[in-house]
């Protein structure tokens, strides 16, 4: 999933939930806890270091930072259940009346609409505006065109010729019957996943076919009514809202929700707990923790995730194009270290794969270590590292290791400065806005070989991990939409991607098997350094109450009231 | 040879201690240093820069020989020994929660004296070592400015006319840039790519970028006075005389006005280092000066800069630094003034 740049940065962040209205005490909160919500109203304040990265284009965005916004103010056919814990994780029909069995084979899906839903202008909902949304998606080349929604009959044709984006045999609407019918060229288990990402929430005809500079209208209780990624994002309720599933969408609490931007994560941190912000998305820097974890310990939650923190190696471009030096790397990533940067081993946990723990697919795996076969990492091997950089012959060559500014994250870039050097590369810093450094990393033109980078479940799936991040059609050259930064892209690989996606239609188990040898050989072939999967802190102020953690969404920010 | 315009003139009273008899005959050169070498600020100044100078550049002796460490390698997972006891050098935070990692704080001993910074880092052998980069580029872009200032003063105070015209308009150019903004635009552009000007190719991490940026954006402060110098000179009767007898202009120049427009660019110089000592901090701090893993005393303030609550002497120390040494120099700058200043005249006690 996103790429929270924020969030990762967020590993930090001690997001402090608001549990002490509803827990009391000093005691270690639940990640999931869930505290009484309180009353209607009000303006709840959060603070983030950047404006989300890339375009606010819902089509396009793909930070956690955005669709923490666009779930409060556009809506899909189905939807992540909005409730904390693991319920959170549930799909039910939000602007569908109920979610279809598929037919064919699996290959089609028909939604009836609920009706007379209408968008922040006025305008009801129709099913053609769901193809116009997923042709509009084609145009503007989305991320994950190629990779989530190129099953649709028709997507061929519109990723080759993205301008002339033809999809109405693919997605089918029959405005008279209100119906939206999907035709798939293939089976697809998560289908129905993907509907209720925000890259499918269903979007006014008004919209234009080009980027725009602030979310359109959507289906949800709030609208945007400001977009500056200089200043704030600010929603207010959106007036031709009406509740109709409270479990796909319900109303939310405080009337206004600001993001405000420009500040430092020290001074975040200090406005969380001053009262002047009631949560910041990004992470109190590490040495902030102890002073958070001993006296706002009733403003923290603790929650694990479906993450990882990596650093995507350029497997086309010297010197990581050759397996050995990227091998080497990896024996010499010190994990602890990194562990420690982002605070502490309560915090994060070491790993060697691109798949987090317990999630569908995952086996134990981490031959890069010191006495390898337990699958976990214990210990960094230099000496092996050594050997392979010497048998691979790049050493003197320059590497410039790119990350973002924020203290934390720029920390992660110094230390692999410094290990880089330590292996014979001349390597050097390079530091980039965050909101700049995700996109600056994907586009092939940029010519970035070594890039810190974060990764989030979008859904419950090992697809989602490898397909997205590590399959061929996810490389999109010259494009900052490619979200396949190590521009990996092998015919035998992809192969047994493929298998996997299919035989998960039928048999999830074996599916899964399979997605585990892929893990396996993706991490043989060391096209990432997997540093660690992070568990997210939150820390909000006393004002807020009702605090939930979403397994899909995080901090569900509607859902919660805020006091004063 | 041209009369030093020192020379005191029978109404000129002396310094403070001095007598007429005593500089009689004197060199105007000699009398300058004795009046400095009686200035006990502006000695002491000296001496104190001079001894940062000489303990920054002695920093590799510190790193290998006291507190034995490499200050620009990771050392996340490092440990040390403080009062006998092995601790890590990053900690586990503690509180309910048991959240975050330290690093240490000042053992006021060997290793990590003043503590160690976010990459567990000997901060006390970094500020050392971050000297030598912030002097460097300090000097050197302070005598680039006042070379290239001579330069072009020089040439726009004697030839005057459309010279002086087309020469100060460019300086005026540069001066209608606040310095700081011209520096940031210039570093932001440069360090991307490095500069690559024919056979100049400089490195994006090489100390020589910022040491050039800042030299070039000073050059009109220095250039002003330097041409109004040149311009009184130039009227002077021993001039006039060396033009009678046929001197060529580069002699005129360089043997007549120069020597006497030396002295202001001397005194100049130490309040130069000092301004673009701090000036270089500042792109550092901004990230757009020394680049990381590279150390200089902005760099250092930038990397304490998350640790303030916990660990303030990452900040302090290099902070402490850069005002001691700007202190320096400006003691010593207005103990040269005063000694050279040829318009320093004082009415003689009779």
């Amino acid at each position: 999933m996103i790429h929270a740049s924020r969030l990762t940065i967020a590993g930090s962040v001690l997001a402090l939930a608001l549990l002490a209205a509803g827990c009391g005490g000093g005691e270690k909160k639940s990640a999931t806890t869930t505290t009484e919500a309180g009353g209607k109203g009000g303006t709840m304040t959060t603070v983030a270091n950047a404006a989300p990265s890339g375009s606010p284009d819902p089509a396009i965005n793909y930070t956690l930072q955005e669709w923490q916004f666009l779930i409060m103010t556009h809506d899909g056919l189905t939807a992540f259940k909005r409730v904390g814990g693991k319920g959170g994780t549930e799909l039910v029909p939000d602007l569908a009346e109920a979610i279809p069995k598929p037919t064919d084979g699996g290959k089609t899906y028909t939604f009836t609409l609920r009706k007379n839903i209408k968008f922040a202008d006025g305008t009801v909902v129709k099913p053609s505006d769901f193809t116009r949304t997923f042709e509009r998606m084609f145009k503007l080349h989305g991320p994950t065109t190629g990779t989530f929604y190129n099953v649709l009959v028709g997507a061929d044709a519109c990723l080759k010729n993205a301008a002339t984006c033809d999809l109405s045999q693919g997605v089918v609407a029959d405005d008279s019957a209100n119906t939206v019918t999907f035709h798939l060229t293939t089976g697809d288990p998560e289908w129905l996943f993907k509907l209720g990402l925000p890259f499918a929430f269903v979007l006014p005809k008004s919209t234009p076919d080009k980027e725009v500079n602030i979310p359109p209208a959507g289906t949800g209780p709030y609208k945007f009514a400001e977009y500056n990624p200089n200043k704030q994002i600010k929603l207010v309720r959106n007036t031709y809202f009406k509740e109709w599933s409270k479990d796909a969408q319900p109303e939310g609490n405080p009337d206004v929700i600001l993001q405000k931007f420009g500040l430092s994560a020290e001074a975040e941190t200090t406005q969380v707990q001053n009262g002047q912000a009631d949560w910041t998305f990004d992470l109190p820097p590490a040495d902030r923790l102890p002073e958070i974890s001993e006296k706002y310990a009733d403003q923290v939650h603790i929650n694990p995730l479906t993450a990882i923190h990596y650093i995507a190696m350029n497997v086309r471009i010297p010197p990581f194009n050759n397996l050995k030096a990227r091998q080497a790397v990896n024996y010499a990533t010190d994990h602890n270290a990194l562990v420690k940067i982002y605070g502490g081993p309560k915090l994060a946990q070491p790993t060697c794969q691109i798949l987090p723990p317990n999630f569908p697919g995952y086996q134990p795996y981490c031959p890069y270590t010191k006495n390898p076969g337990s699958g976990k990492w214990t210990a960094p091997d230099m000496a092996k590292a050594q050997q392979l950089m010497t048998e691979s012959g790049v050493k003197g060559q320059e590497v410039s290791v790119v990350t973002d500014t924020i203290e934390q994250d720029k920390s992660y870039g110094l230390y692999f400065v410094d290990l880089l050097n330590q292996l014979g590369f001349k390597a050097k810093l390079k530091a980039l806005s965050p909101d700049l450094q995700y996109p600056y990393c994907q586009n092939s033109k940029n010519k970035v070989q070594f890039c810190w980078s974060t990764w989030y479940q979008d859904y419950p799936a090992a697809s989602d991990f490898i397909n997205v991040l590590l399959g061929c059609d996810s490389y999109n050259p010259n494009s900052n939409a490619s979200p396949n930064i190590a521009e990996y892209c092998v015919k035998s690989t992809q192969d047994k991607i493929d298998q996997a996606l299919q035989k998960g239609i039928t048999d999830p188990t074996a599916a899964n098997k399979q997605w585990a040898q892929i893990d396996k050989l993706l991490v043989d072939q060391a096209v990432w350094v997997p540093m660690f999967n992070p568990k997210l802190i939150d820390f909000v102020s006393t004002r807020v109450k009702g605090y939930q953690f979403s397994p899909q969404w995080y901090f569900l920010l509607d859902q919660a009231s805020v006091e004063g | 040879m041209a009369e030093f315009a020192y020379e005191p003139e029978p109404d000129v009273a002396l310094a403070p201690g001095e007598r007429a008899e005593g500089i009689a005959g004197q060199s105007p050169w000699h009398i300058a240093a004795r009046r400095l070498a009686r200035n006990r600020v502006a000695v002491a100044g000296l001496v104190l820069f001079l001894l940062i100078v000489a303990v920054s550049f002695a920093a590799p002796l510190y790193a290998d020989y006291v507190a034995d460490t490499n200050p620009f390698a990771s050392n996340l997972s490092g440990t040390t020994i403080v009062d006998g006891k092995r601790v890590e050098v990053i900690q586990s935070g503690g509180g309910k929660l048991g959240l975050g990692e330290v690093p240490i704080g000042p053992t006021w001993q060997r290793n990590f004296f003043v503590g160690a910074d976010n990459q567990g880092r000997d901060v006390a052998a970094r500020v050392l070592y971050g000297g030598r980069s912030s002097l460097l580029i300090g000097i050197g872009s302070a005598l680039i400015a006042c070379f290239l200032a001579t330069i072009v003063g020089l040439i726009a105070g004697f030839y005057r006319g459309a010279t002086d015209s087309i020469l100060s308009r460019v300086m005026d150019l540069i001066w209608a840039f606040p310095v700081y903004l011209l520096a940031i635009c210039l570093s932001t552009v440069l360090l991307t790519q490095g500069l690559k000007w024919g056979p100049i190719d400089i490195d994006p991490s090489s100390l020589w970028l910022p040491t050039l940026i800042i030299g070039v954006i000073y050059v009109p402060y220095v250039m002003r006075p330097i041409r109004g110098q040149v311009l009184s000179v130039r009227e002077k009767e021993f001039v006039e005389a060396a033009i009678a007898q046929g001197s060529s202009n580069w002699r005129l120049i360089f043997s007549e006005v120069l020597p006497n427009v030396a002295t202001a660019v001397i005194v100049l110089l130490p309040l130069m280092i000092a301004t673009t000592i701090l000036t270089e901090a500042a792109l550092s701090y901004l990230s757009i000066g020394v680049q990381p893993p590279k150390a200089s005393w902005g760099t250092i303030i930038q990397d304490g800069q998350s640790l303030l609550y916990t660990r303030p002497w990452v900040a302090v120390a290099p902070g402490i630094m850069i005002v001691l040494t700007v202190l320096s120099l400006n003691l010593l700058g207005d103990g040269v003034r005063d000694a050279l200043d040829p318009r320093a005249r004082i009415r003689l006690r009779k």
